[in-house]
Formats: C-alpha cells, structure tokens, sequence
C-alpha cells in the first residue's frame, strides 16, 4: 500500500504536466510540419518547409533578438554583480532590507512597470521634456522607439533576476576562505579573482539563466518601448498567432526560438564546466 | 584604506541601482496625481484627486482587475495543492519515474512563457476548446505549479522523519499525520509557493495573451490601452496593489521578527 503513495501523490501533477505540456509542445511540433490555414484545414506533410521559410523570413529578428538579449544579460551582468556582492559581504544586518528594496519593483505589474519606464523616456516626459525646456538638450533628441530603449528596458525588468542568484551564491562564501587567502599574501584583486569569482560561478550560471531567457523571448519590451524598428521575435510569434492565424509557421519559429535557446543553454554550460545543466538549475 | 573608499563607492553604487529600479513606482504614483487634458498622461499638468475619486469609472479596466483577480486565486488554489502534492512526493520518496518527473519540472520552469502560451493555443485550437476563463486558469496553474513544487520540495527535504513515525507510534492515521504533522512542518514552503504562484498570476502578459480568446485581464487591458493612452486610473490601481502588496510584506516581516526574538 505505502509502496504506492508517491505515485498518488505525484499522479495529480503528472496529468497536468502531461496534457498542458507535453502533448501541447508536441502538438505544436506536429503542426510545425503542416501545410494548410485555418479555413481549409492542416494537412500533416512532414515537409520542413515551414522552418526555411520562417527563418528565410524571420532571421532579421531571430538573430535582433538574440544580440539584444545577449546585450541586455552582459549588462546585467555588469551592474548587478557589484550589487550582489556588496550586499552580500558588506551590508551587514541591514543585508534583508537591501533585497526588499531590490524586490521592490516586483509589487508593480511587469507591463506597468514597463509603461512607466516608458513615460521616463518620452520625447516631452518629465526628465527629457524638462532638460529639452532647459536647453541641455536639442529638440529632436529622443530615446523611446531606440535600440537603446528596448534593451534598456530589458536590462530594467530583469536586472533583480540576475542579482539575487549571485547573491545567494555569494553569501554562501565561507568568510575564513576569502581570510585564509589574505593570510597567504593575495591581494584583494587576486582573492578576488581567484577565491570569490570561482565560487560565485553558479550563481553567475543561475542568474545568465534566468535573464537571458525571458529576456530574448520577451514581446512586450519591444512592442511598448520600441516602435517599428526593433521588432522582436516575440512579436513575430505573437502576430503570426493571433493576427495572421499561420499556425504553422508560428509553431515553427516558436520551435526554432527554444531550439536555439536550448543550445545557447547546454553550448553555455559546458563552457562554464557544469556537467548537468540540470543540477546546476535546481541549486 | 583603498579598501574602504572601495566599499564607500560600492554603496553609493548599490543605491544607485535600488533608485534606478524603484524611479518607474515614483513616475507611476506621480502620473496618479497628474491633473491631465489631453490623451497622453506624459507631461505633468497639476495635482488632482479626481482618478482617485473616479477609480471604477472605466468598466473595462475594472473587469479586467476583477478577471485579473479571481484567475489569480483559482490557480493559486489548483497550482498549490497540485505543487505541494507532487512537492511531498519528489521531496520524500524515492520512486521509478522519478527522474523523469525532475525533468518535467525543470521543462515547466524553463520553457520560454512564448512557447508554452503558443504550444498550449495550438492544443485548444486542434481539441476546439473555446479560450476563456478557464484556459486562462489552465495555463497559469501550469507554470506557477513547478515553482510551488520547489519551495515545498526545499523544505520536505529538511523535514525530520521521525516526527511522522512518531506520530503513527501514537496511533494516528495516515490522514491524521498528514493534517497534524506534515502539513504543519511544511507550511512555510507551500505559503511561499502560494505567494509566487499568485504573483506570478496576477502579473502573466505573455502566456495569457495566446489564450485568453476575448476575455480581458489586467495586464492585457493595459497592454491594449497603451496606444490609445494609458487612463490615469491604472496608475491608481497600480500604486494601490503596490501599496497594499508592501504593506503585507512589511507586516509579515515584522511578525516574523517578532516571533525569533520572543
């Protein structure tokens, strides 16, 4: 009787992961390989044209996606790793605070938050409007409807996703290592670089994960702060769906979108010397 | 004392950062208050109270909050029983199938939320199920399921066993350990597993986009609005769920403290 307990335990979940999962996913893969619309019908062909089509068609903004993504997590990178670090090792009892006002931004919606950083950036917004009245700046300078806004406001939205995985890593750091290194002569360049660095690689690992991701596939970044010319596959998927109902070449970009992005993950991992990406993910 | 001026530029660096992050609340509080004319609500053009009076005044914005709010609670309900379920049963038991169902879990965290809204669309599409409500509420039980499953699992694996044994010992019923034991011991895990779950609800563009039909969400009405001009009253609603959301937190913070040290 007991013997079969995990298995009634997990059976609930199981269904659900199984029916609104796997079988959508492989559903769509199927689809991928149809020819047809919505009014006449699919029809199975197994023809891998819809993929060399989608990518013939798409690649300006698989590959745009990819950099601004790309872009956007080395960004995130950057800046968010001396925020993790001094919280971890510097903030002392007042370390708790810091993370709540990094959250902070999180008790806003996404897409408002998104909106706002929008209202910052407009042509006759409180910040460019005012130093335009100023005359610090010329008339026709603007950044909405830039590159620079739309990875801008990627590296804005997902910046705490990188921190706080870097920073549980390096609070987990055992203080009297970083001592022993000091007692052997290294400098704080070098017990940076050879003591701290190290260990905090999978925290950097979970972090690249979890921005870089999201933050290529994400739609609305682009379609709120970037006008017309920095479409992203996003928003290809999302018009290919839900305006032009061509399903299958939306399932085939979708499918190239993860396949790439699967690749990116496991080509990333053993660069990094993780032998499980699997493991690395569930720390 | 390199060192030290290092550290005194890290923290003027570290609340830099916080600033940047937290200037979009202050503009969306601000343009709450923003007395405007015109369509647009960028420019400043006085203090008013009049959104704040007139909150519930645009009917599509306010069943778009009120879908918003009971997708989030439904699957939170469904995502947390689900999620701690298969927590207790990852977390305690070593079972065939087991690394499969890791793998599964990972899959739900790690799949892009574009082609899990488009593969499950693809699914309603071919079973023509109509999209509403309730595919709404499938899709977000789907993706706030896996990360109840990791806070529940976390701490199932810290649970000592022996308690439960200790409770059959005296005689108490699968059910009844379960209720008086097990669940006791892991609240924390399914209580934080709850939470994301309803955050990440609430807060879903993406995955709702593909299947929502033509039923509104918070997030999705103001998406739409933004070409027409976001009224004035989202920005209300926003301050408001952003207050009440940290007013919670520092309420939960407080009594947590206030639980250790007593």
């Amino acid at each position: 009787m007991r013997r079969w307990t995990p298995y009634w335990l997990a059976l609930p979940a199981w269904l659900w992961l199984a029916i609104f999962l796997v079988v959508p996913i492989a559903a769509m893969a199927s689809v991928s390989l149809t020819t047809g619309n919505l009014i006449d019908g699919f029809t199975q062909t197994f023809s891998v044209s819809n993929y060399t089509d989608a990518i013939a068609k798409y690649s300006t903004q698989l590959v745009r996606s990819l950099v601004y993504g790309g872009v956007a997590t080395v960004i995130m990178l950057v800046l968010g790793y001396p925020v993790a670090y001094w919280i971890a090792f510097k903030a002392g009892h007042r370390k708790s605070m810091f993370l709540f006002l990094l959250l902070l931004p999180f008790f806003v919606s996404f897409v408002l938050r998104t909106i706002s950083w929008g209202f910052l950036l407009a042509d006759d917004g409180i910040l460019f409007g005012t130093l335009k009245g100023w005359g610090v700046l010329p008339q026709d300078f603007h950044v909405l409807a830039t590159t620079v806004a739309v990875i801008g406001g990627l590296v804005y939205n997902f910046l705490p996703f990188m921190i706080l995985p870097i920073y549980v890593a390096l609070e987990r750091v055992d203080p009297r290592v970083i001592e022993a290194s000091y007692d052997l002569y290294a400098s704080r360049l070098s017990t940076f670089r050879r003591v701290v660095l190290p260990l905090s690689l999978p925290g950097v690992f979970a972090g690249v994960l979890m921005t870089f991701v999201p933050a290529t596939a994400d739609p609305i970044n682009a379609q709120v702060l970037g006008g017309t010319s920095n479409t992203m596959i996003g928003n290809i998927v999302q018009t290919e769906y839900l305006v032009n109902n061509d399903y299958p070449t939306a399932s085939a970009i979708s499918f190239t979108l993860m396949a790439v992005l699967l690749i990116g993950i496991f080509i990333y991992a053993r660069a990094l010397g993780t032998e499980n990406v699997l493991e690395a993910a569930a720390r | 004392m390199r060192g030290k001026l290092g550290d005194r530029a890290l923290y003027v660096y570290t609340w830099l950062i916080i600033l940047w992050l937290a200037s979009p609340i202050a503009v969306m509080i601000l343009f709450g208050f923003n007395d405007k004319q015109s369509k647009s609500n960028t420019s400043w053009q006085g203090f008013t109270f009049k959104w704040y009076q007139q909150l519930f005044a645009i009917d599509g914005l306010t069943d778009a909050l009120v879908n918003s709010l009971i997708i989030a609670v439904v699957s939170t309900i469904l995502a947390t029983v689900l999620g701690t379920l298969l927590g207790l049963a990852v977390g305690r038991y070593r079972f065939r199938g087991k690394g499969v169902t890791d793998f599964l879990i990972f899959a739900a965290i790690s799949t892009p939320e574009l082609v899990m809204g488009a593969s499950l669309l693809s699914l309603f599409v071919s079973a023509n199920a109509p999209r509403g409500h309730i595919t709404i509420i499938i899709a977000h039980t789907l993706f706030s399921l896996a990360f109840v499953v990791v806070t529940v699992r976390a701490r199932v694996v810290g649970l000592d066993p022996s308690l439960e044994e200790a409770a059959r010992d005296l005689g108490a019923g699968t059910f009844t350990t379960f209720r008086l034991v097990t669940l006791p011991s892991i609240m924390p895990g399914v209580a934080a597993g709850a939470m994301l779950a309803f955050a990440l609800s609430i807060d879903d563009y993406v995955v709702t986009s593909f299947v929502n039909g033509s039923e509104q969400t918070f997030p999705l009405w103001i998406v739409g609005a933004v070409k027409v001009g976001i009224p004035p009253q989202v920005n209300v609603m926003g301050t408001l769920i952003f207050g009440i959301g940290v007013l919670l937190a520092v309420a939960n913070a407080i009594s947590a403290r206030r639980k250790t040290t007593h």
